[in-house]
């Protein structure tokens, strides 16, 4: 057991209360700490009572173990000043601290406060415990436009992402520039957060897009087992693992002298909603699901042998010397030996936002990663899956996003200090 | 509608004959599987050990499990030791695989193949008794397949050397500049390559050539094709066009891309003409599936056409073709289960009659974006309720 942090004395900015509770409380009720006693977790299972400290070196929600739901969105800053936008990282800041150790995200809570004021914390959270949940934040390219006076800031491997051959990309599903990723496992949890946040920020920035999950698809840690994504395959099986430290520190986490300094310690996120035609891909064959993935249904072994976690051999031959694990195989275009050694940490989930027009489930998987740098690890890895993956077939990405992740908030330091210094 | 109660009241009535059907020889507890027909196969270094050497006549389940450290393969074989009923082949080392078969009464052997050479380790006699069960005709319908596969080939042969020609016809108005001349044989001049889609992907480099929409193109990679011409035949307006106003080609570009096109068309009908080309009675079944999957993805969502809008046209042929397909195996498949034939005759029927409202390849048909999303849906739905039976066919003609 751990006392978390108490959040800076500072609380919400006037606006940030302001939008929470009404003019007329101003003043009061700022800084109350906070004083429930949280526990951190790393086991496998995240008890309902598990919290993860919101302060840290890193942000929580990238090498924390994924959790079963996630609350995405996408925001759009309106025409407000740099030190306005610098107020609401720092009110956010606030109540992601708050909400994550199980309290309201207002100093208040849903129920206190002066009774002719709207309660500071929306309440659908009262009651339940914190489920595990990770607010994490990231600025998008369009940040640093000469809005805010940051163009320099921004990291060069903060790119804008190319287009990919096969991308039927949705405008309104595109972009953004910041981007707040709530995990939990519980739904409730997990949307309390991005209401909440996004109640904090009307006026000073809106949301552009967001989207549900479930069924996390990776696991990212050891003792966690492998989900199964919408295809019913298991995913994730050579995921990045937390405890691969070293391997971590090389691929995941943004290195001193990589670039933008202010981004030490953080990462960068690529969101890609991927529409799965599971209609079609349900009238293939066994034999044809299992070529196009490489891997068996059930157990998630490689076709060139051995069970879930055994490596797979790209060499076996098997009939008319062809590879057990096809040439456009998913596991084989994917795997670090096709690309250079690139990998990412996967941290994505299943959706379904109910059906479309032809009475088709609209489904998929909301596909999410972490890296050092996307130019060399999801950019060359995504083209050669758009260029020769089968599973191509029965997918189509529709929507997506980059995002940098900067390092984590610290007392008197809230999310993305460093782009103010 | 008045068609699709119909629809489900038939599937329903199905549903329920097939449940009598197997009430009548399956156990009630769905929990547990019938014991003697589900079988293990244990293929080892040096054994091919299988759980027993009788069953009962009808469904036999084999679950192999490869436990040796080569790739292996497991048959059943007739009596006389060579004949194969079923294989199962590409098994890695650690892997499970099923084979699923129709089992009559009489003598058989069972074998496995680590390495994948030589005649194998552990052939053992297997007997199957007589249940009592209803068995389908199977027989020995290696003639039949082999027509089969004679008669499609022939068919896709007979596509492409079209191709070739209308092709030319088509390329001769565009080189010219005549628009509207190639506007109007557009759709029905690709109606023969959409007929054989599914071959014409088979052979790799090609159909990207030939048939790539722009968003499948690489950024740096020269598009070419049908859509290519498609969108200066058709040039969008700039808000289509991701803002930009979009620049007709020249009298030397069209030249270009109509020789590029001529070129990878030409490619295509020297591959089907190659003497050692043939198509495995799977490829034939597998294709009829392959194409009406081309119309869920792409036709049904007005993605394949997006300038001409000329999407029913291709569904319409994409339908010719699966149909012709289908025909090709229908009859080896119908013995062997009759239910499932009579089901996509129906089907295949419906959806045409359907299509048949919206125009024809000889008079034209409505176009994509005239068409009411209710329209759009009745169309989809009528191609998933072809698809989803079609998509079983494969199983029972190699079964």
């Amino acid at each position: 057991m751990t006392t978390p942090p108490a959040p800076d004395g500072r609380g919400l900015s006037r606006r940030g209360l302001f939008s929470l509770a009404g003019a007329g409380v101003v003043g009061a009720g700022l800084g109350v700490g906070i004083t429930a006693a949280v526990t951190q977790s790393t086991a496998s299972t995240i008890r309902a009572t598990d919290s993860f400290t919101f302060y840290g070196k890193h942000q929580a929600g990238i090498v924390t173990p994924a959790q079963d739901r996630l609350h995405f969105a996408a925001f759009d800053v309106s025409d407000i000043t740099r030190a306005e936008l610098a107020e609401l990282l720092s009110d956010w800041t606030y109540a992601a601290n708050r909400m994550t150790a199980g309290l309201g995200a207002g100093p208040y809570g849903p129920t206190s406060g002066p009774y002719e004021a709207p309660p500071d914390d929306t309440g659908e959270a009262l009651d339940l415990p914190p489920s595990g949940l990770t607010i994490t934040f990231g600025f998008g390219p369009t940040l640093f436009d000469s809005r805010f006076g940051l163009a320099s800031k921004r990291p060069d491997a903060l790119i804008d992402l190319p287009h990919f051959p096969g991308d039927a990309l949705q405008p309104a599903l595109v972009g953004g520039d910041l981007c707040i990723q709530a995990c939990s496992d519980d739904p409730q949890i997990a949307v309390h957060a991005i209401r909440n946040l996004s109640r904090i920020a009307f006026g000073r920035a809106s949301l552009r897009w967001s989207q549900l999950g479930f069924g996390r698809t990776s696991s990212t840690t050891r003792a966690q087992a492998t989900p199964r994504n919408l295809f019913g395959f298991k995913d994730g099986t050579a995921n990045m693992r937390a405890e691969d430290t070293a391997e971590v520190n090389k691929q995941i986490w943004v290195n001193a002298g990589d670039g933008a300094d202010w981004m030490t310690g953080g990462s960068y996120l690529v969101s890609r909603k991927i529409r799965m035609t599971i209609e079609t891909w349900d009238r293939t064959s066994l034999h044809e699901q299992e070529t196009v993935i490489g891997r068996t249904k059930g157990e998630g072994a490689p076709l060139s042998g051995g069970s879930e976690f055994t490596e797979p051999d790209f060499s076996t031959l098997g009939r008319e010397d062809k590879p057990l694990i096809d040439e456009k195989a998913h596991v084989r275009l994917a795997h670090p030996t096709s690309n250079k050694g690139a990998e990412i940490l996967r941290r994505g989930y299943n959706f379904v936002d109910g059906n479309d027009d032809l009475g088709r489930l609209n489904a998929g998987l909301f596909f999410i990663c972490f890296q050092r740098d996307p130019r060399t690890q999801f950019v060359p890895l995504q083209l050669n899956l758009a260029k020769n993956d089968a599973m191509n077939e029965y997918t189509r990405h529709v929507g997506s996003g980059i995002f940098a992740v900067p390092p984590g908030a610290s007392s008197g330091r809230p999310i993305g200090a460093g782009l103010f210094d | 509608m008045i068609k699709r109660p119909t629809r489900v009241a038939l599937a329903l009535a199905t549903s329920a004959a097939a449940l009598l059907a197997l009430s009548a020889c399956v156990p009630n507890n769905p929990t547990s599987s019938d014991d003697s027909k589900a079988l293990t196969v244990d293929s080892s270094k040096t054994a091919c050990d299988v759980s027993t050497s009788t069953a009962p006549s009808g469904t036999l389940s084999f679950s192999i499990k490869n436990t040796g450290d080569q790739v292996s393969e497991f048959y059943l074989l007739a009596d006389d030791g060579l004949r194969i009923i079923g294989e199962v082949e590409n098994i890695g080392p650690g892997i499970s695989r099923e084979l699923v078969v129709q089992a009559k009464p009489g003598d058989y052997f069972t074998v496995c193949k680590p390495g994948m050479i030589g005649a194998g380790i552990g052939k053992t006699a297997f007997t199957v008794t007589d249940s009592g069960t209803d068995l389908a005709a199977t027989g020995d319908d290696a003639t039949a397949v082999a027509a089969a596969a004679t008669n499609y080939v022939a068919y896709v042969k007979d596509q492409v050397e079209g191709l070739v020609t209308s092709t030319d016809t088509f390329l001769d108005a565009f080189r010219s500049g005549d628009v509207e001349k190639a506007k109007s044989l557009y759709a029905t001049t690709r109606a023969a390559y959409e007929r054989i889609e599914p071959v014409a992907e088979s052979f790799g480099d090609l159909d990207p050539k030939i048939d790539f929409r722009e968003a499948d193109v690489e950024a740096g990679t020269e598009w070419t094709g049908w859509h290519r011409i498609e969108k200066d035949l058709w040039p969008p307006a700039a808000a289509d066009n991701g803002g930009k106003t979009y620049v007709a080609l020249t009298d030397a570009e069209r030249t270009k891309y109509a020789d590029l096109l001529k070129t990878d068309t030409a490619s295509l009908n020297e591959a089907v003409h190659a003497s050692d080309y043939t198509v495995s009675i799977d490829a034939i079944s597998n294709g009829a599936t392959g194409l009406l999957d081309e119309v869920a993805s792409g036709k049904i969502t007005g993605e394949e056409e997006i300038w001409s809008h000329t999407d029913l046209w291709d569904f319409q042929a994409n339908l010719e073709g699966a149909r012709v397909a289908y025909e090709g195996v229908r009859d080896i498949a119908e013995p062997k289960d009759a239910a499932l034939v009579k089901q996509i005759d129906g089907e295949f029927t419906s959806l045409e009659t359907l299509l048949a409202q919206y125009g024809s390849l000889d008079k034209g048909f409505k176009y994509y974006n005239e068409l009411s999303t209710t329209e759009i849906k009745s169309l989809s739905d009528g191609v998933n309720a072809l698809s989803e039976p079609l998509s079983k066919l494969t199983a029972v003609l190699v079964g």
